[in-house]
């Protein structure tokens, strides 16, 4: 790979900035790297770092108040920043591909599968429309979608998140493209998804000597896949060299920290576990407090669904389960989209009533309380939701919602409320001055904080951590998770930590519970089902965590 | 399929049947019967009050009211709704006999609506230019403020009487027909203008159409061959209410023009409190909404394939 011909793309000094509101705001500054042909090279960076609008400066996709205000961006010899719009038309899908974000938004929703495929090459005029359909469906296959010519004639809502994100590489391959760009290809999938997603797009692109510019957040997925690593960081690149060297002998301070913050790369525990040491710790006194705080048993929830052709008339969400959460532990709930743990966590919640099974909370019956009493019981268990943005009131300020729970159950009066408040945001390491503030001047990670101040408000016993730090950046999700765990042992919380990120979850849990289509398939101590998995399914899991697999497993 | 429509069916002879009993109770509430209306003439020749009485029977205006509603709802099932008081023909007959000049309207009207306000929202959307942009997107709203008697007022001033292009009132041909359409037509494409303008935005800005971008594409076939056909969908919606709009309409543009048809006549009859045709007419306009349902319904799955409104029913 080390020849020394010229670079496939050479960008140099790219400067793009956005007009927001009139003045320009810069968002990458005198960026310059190269990618080689069939090299992977993977741009690292949180959000804001600039990693997206340099990848779509390549290919002139920037949003319209954009403007590349310097540089050039050259690609196998000719100066891409000097095309016309037509010019650009003959590039897009011919010379370089583009495997989005989103894939679940990113297909027409009126057009059946195959022909979108078959786009791609009728575009460009490399085959005609019948010859170019029967590409698709080898191109499909090829993708991994089994059956593919009946299923190159359904829409895009007939397929999964994965399966959508299978055609669009498809897509992005099929006019044999010298370069394709992956823009944060599985932020939006499930890891063991994400995987198998990762391993595709290596398994077409080196058979067919394609370069890759792999766009991530994520250290490990970086690691585990690319070539060279480039660091971006506020729009300029801090750190550029091989995936050894970048991982293994880091220069800059803030690759160090990105490195530190990746759960895959750095496991390690925030607070030493519970239960292993010696379960009756917690209660101070030899075994007084033996009775778990929740105990959910054989719990099943079943949802009628819509009368659909042949389609079945109802959906097991959980099925059979049984757990409980121990005081002062956190109990991890893991499992990919549609296991059934959120469904979980909101029977525990009583946001839903059982289909059977009983929910009690410290000994009292979470299905029969109501009214007034459950109100009450409410209190004692809060949840912190997974967006940050979502969960919050825009047109509250701060202290208002933090205050909120405590006006809702009268809790002292105006002033008390405020001193509450201040100390409140003293806990979560937030400036007593933000509660004059409003949640659209909050960054994520200061958000969620926020969340969590209110969850904690009431003086709750459980907090219900629903993906709570999922939608956050790594090195924000870190200090999240460091503030969790001071909380926890301050308060002498329990947690329900509901994630898809076991790389996260052996950070914190004590115990973890797997679920799988609705059922529990493995629960037990976190060390002993992270270590020494005993279901398949909980191993798939694991080795699914991006900046596990050994080095260079591609290329 | 057919369960469905079956199903539609008997929703839609549920709608009739309470278009006519709200109509009918309305109409029953209003001071001053038909007969007292006709007697009014003017005070030299008083009407006798026994003549009066005489007709009121005849016209079965004495009898209780629920006696009233049910000859009245029976009679109307066997698409009889009584006599026009105004010139004792039947009122189905009245009504029939101008029924085709306003489909004639309305299906012109509504044809030249979809046209302009596509063009107008195409223009709007996908045009480079930001200046035409702003423009185009700014005439929609203007022909919704604008009263239609107004807009056929103005058409009349120039295109009859100073141009002399087309005639000014009247049925006859299709020069006649021109006016009252554009008029008719002008409310709705802006209708249809604003919502697809809208829409249209909307879509491009879809990540889809960045990712058919990305494959090469040219402007032509992301704006006419992904974002249009998407961007439709839910201006189809409308399309009911759109009828309505233009049952509203006719009203104005017939009056204006002088054109017979259901609207001008649904003016006179209401004016010479004519029940029996009046309620002729409100049954009609729900046969028209019912229909049109339907229709838009039918349509819907086939234009978009997440929908199976009629297809989860089939097997």
């Amino acid at each position: 790979m080390s020849s020394h011909a010229e670079p496939l793309l050479k960008v140099e000094n790219l400067r793009v900035d956005y007009v927001v509101e009139g003045s320009p705001r810069n968002a990458v500054a005198s960026v310059s790297f190269e990618v080689r042909a069939g090299e992977v090279v993977a741009i690292v960076g949180e959000s804001g770092s600039g990693k997206t609008t340099t990848a779509h400066s390549i290919i002139n996709l920037l949003p319209g108040n954009a403007r590349v205000s310097s540089g050039s961006v050259t690609f196998d010899g000719t100066d891409l920043t000097q095309l016309t719009r037509k010019e650009w038309q003959g590039v897009r899908g011919k010379d370089i591909g583009l495997i989005p974000q989103d894939p679940t938004a990113s297909l027409d929703p009126l057009q059946r599968v195959g022909e979108q495929v078959a786009e791609a090459l009728t575009i460009h005029r490399l085959q005609p429309r019948k010859a170019a359909r029967q590409s698709a469906v080898r191109l499909l296959e090829e993708s991994g979608i089994r059956d593919a010519p009946s299923r190159a004639r359904q829409f895009p809502h007939q397929f999964s998140g994965g399966m959508r994100q299978r055609v669009l590489i498809a897509t992005a391959l099929a006019a044999q493209p010298k370069l394709v760009i992956a823009d944060e290809p599985t932020s939006a999938l499930d890891v063991t998804v994400q995987r198998q997603i990762l391993d595709n797009i290596a398994a077409l692109t080196a058979e067919r000597g394609t370069a890759v510019l792999l766009i991530t957040h994520d250290l490990g997925v970086a690691a585990d896949r690319a070539d060279r690593i480039i660091v971006m960081r506020g729009g300029e690149i801090v750190e550029e060299g091989s995936a050894t060297a970048v991982l293994g002998d880091p220069q800059h301070s803030y690759t160090q920290q990105l490195i530190a913050a990746a759960p895959g790369l750095s496991p390690r525990r925030l607070r030493p576990s519970l239960s292993v040491q010696n379960p009756s710790t917690t209660a101070g006194s030899g075994t007084v407090h033996v009775s778990p705080l929740v105990e959910a048993k054989s719990l099943r929830k079943v949802f009628s669904l819509p009368r659909t052709a042949g389609g079945a008339r109802s959906l097991t969400a959980v099925d059979d389960v049984s757990l409980d959460i121990r005081r002062g532990e956190t109990l991890a709930l893991v499992g990919e989209s549609g296991s059934g743990k959120s469904t979980v966590a909101r029977l525990l919640l009583r946001l839903d009533k059982p289909t059977s099974g009983s929910v009690t909370f410290d000994g009292v019956d979470l299905a029969s309380a109501k009214g007034e009493k459950l109100r009450h019981l409410r209190r004692r268990f809060q949840v912190v939701f997974q967006s940050p943005y979502a969960s919050l009131d825009p047109r509250f300020s701060v202290e208002d919602i933090i205050a909120e729970p405590l006006r809702a159950f009268a809790e002292g009066s105006p002033t008390e409320r405020k001193s509450r408040v201040k100390a409140l945001l003293e806990e979560v390491h937030l400036p007593a001055d933000y509660g004059t503030r409003r949640p659209a001047e909050l960054s994520g990670g200061q958000r969620q904080r926020i969340a969590i101040a209110r969850a904690l408000a009431l003086k709750p016993e459980l907090v219900v951590l629903d993906e709570a730090v999922s939608a956050l950046d790594v090195s924000v999700q870190a200090q999240i998770l460091t503030l969790l765990a001071e909380l926890q042992v301050q308060e002498s919380l329990s947690y329900l930590f509901i994630s898809h990120d076991l790389a996260v979850v052996q950070q914190i849990s004590d115990r973890v519970a797997v679920m799988q289509a609705g059922k529990l398939v493995e629960l037990g101590e976190a060390t002993a089902v992270l270590e020494n998995p005993v279901e398949d399914y909980t191993r798939q899991l694991i080795t699914a965590i991006p900046g596990r697999q050994p080095q260079r497993s591609l290329t | 399929m057919i369960r469905y429509i079956g199903q539609r069916l008997l929703q839609g002879a549920f709608v009739l049947w309470a278009a006519y009993t709200v109509s009918f109770l309305i109409l029953y509430l209003l001071p001053g019967d038909a007969v007292s209306i006709m007697a009014s003439g003017d005070e030299q020749n008083a009407v006798d009050p026994a003549l009066v009485e005489k007709l009121r029977a005849e016209y079965g205006l004495d009898r209780p009211l629920y006696e009233q509603y049910f000859i009245a709802l029976f009679k109307a099932l066997q698409l009889d709704f009584g006599l026009s008081v105004k010139n004792g023909v039947p009122a189905t007959q009245t009504v029939a006999e101008v029924l085709p000049e306003t489909i004639k309207l309305a299906v012109a009207g509504f044809a030249l609506a979809v046209l302009l306000g596509s063009a107008l929202a195409v223009v709007a959307a996908f045009s480079r230019n930001r200046w035409i942009r702003q423009a185009f997107s700014s005439l929609p709203p203007l022909g919704i403020a604008v009263p239609t008697f107004w807009i056929g007022l103005l058409l009349l001033q120039f295109f009859s009487f100073r141009l002399r292009l087309f005639p000014a009132i009247g049925n006859d041909g299709g020069q006649s027909l021109v006016l009252p359409a554009l008029t008719l037509a002008i409310p709705t494409s802006a209708v249809i203008a604003q919502l697809l303008t809208r829409s249209l935005r909307q879509t491009l800005g879809e990540p889809y159409i960045e990712q058919i971008r990305a494959k090469g594409a040219s402007e032509a076939l992301i704006n006419f061959g992904h974002a249009l056909r998407n961007a439709a969908i839910p201006t189809l919606t409308m399309l009911g209410i759109l009828v309505g709009n233009l049952l509203a309409g006719a009203v104005v543009s017939e009056t204006v023009f002088s054109r017979a048809g259901i609207g001008r006549l649904t003016v006179t009859a209401v004016n010479s409190r004519d029940i029996p045709v009046v309620q002729t007419l409100v049954v009609l306009a729900a046969v028209i909404f019912v229909i049109t349902s339907l229709i838009v319904d039918l349509i819907y799955p086939l234009v978009d394939p997440r929908i199976n409104t009629a297809r989860g029913a089939k097997v």
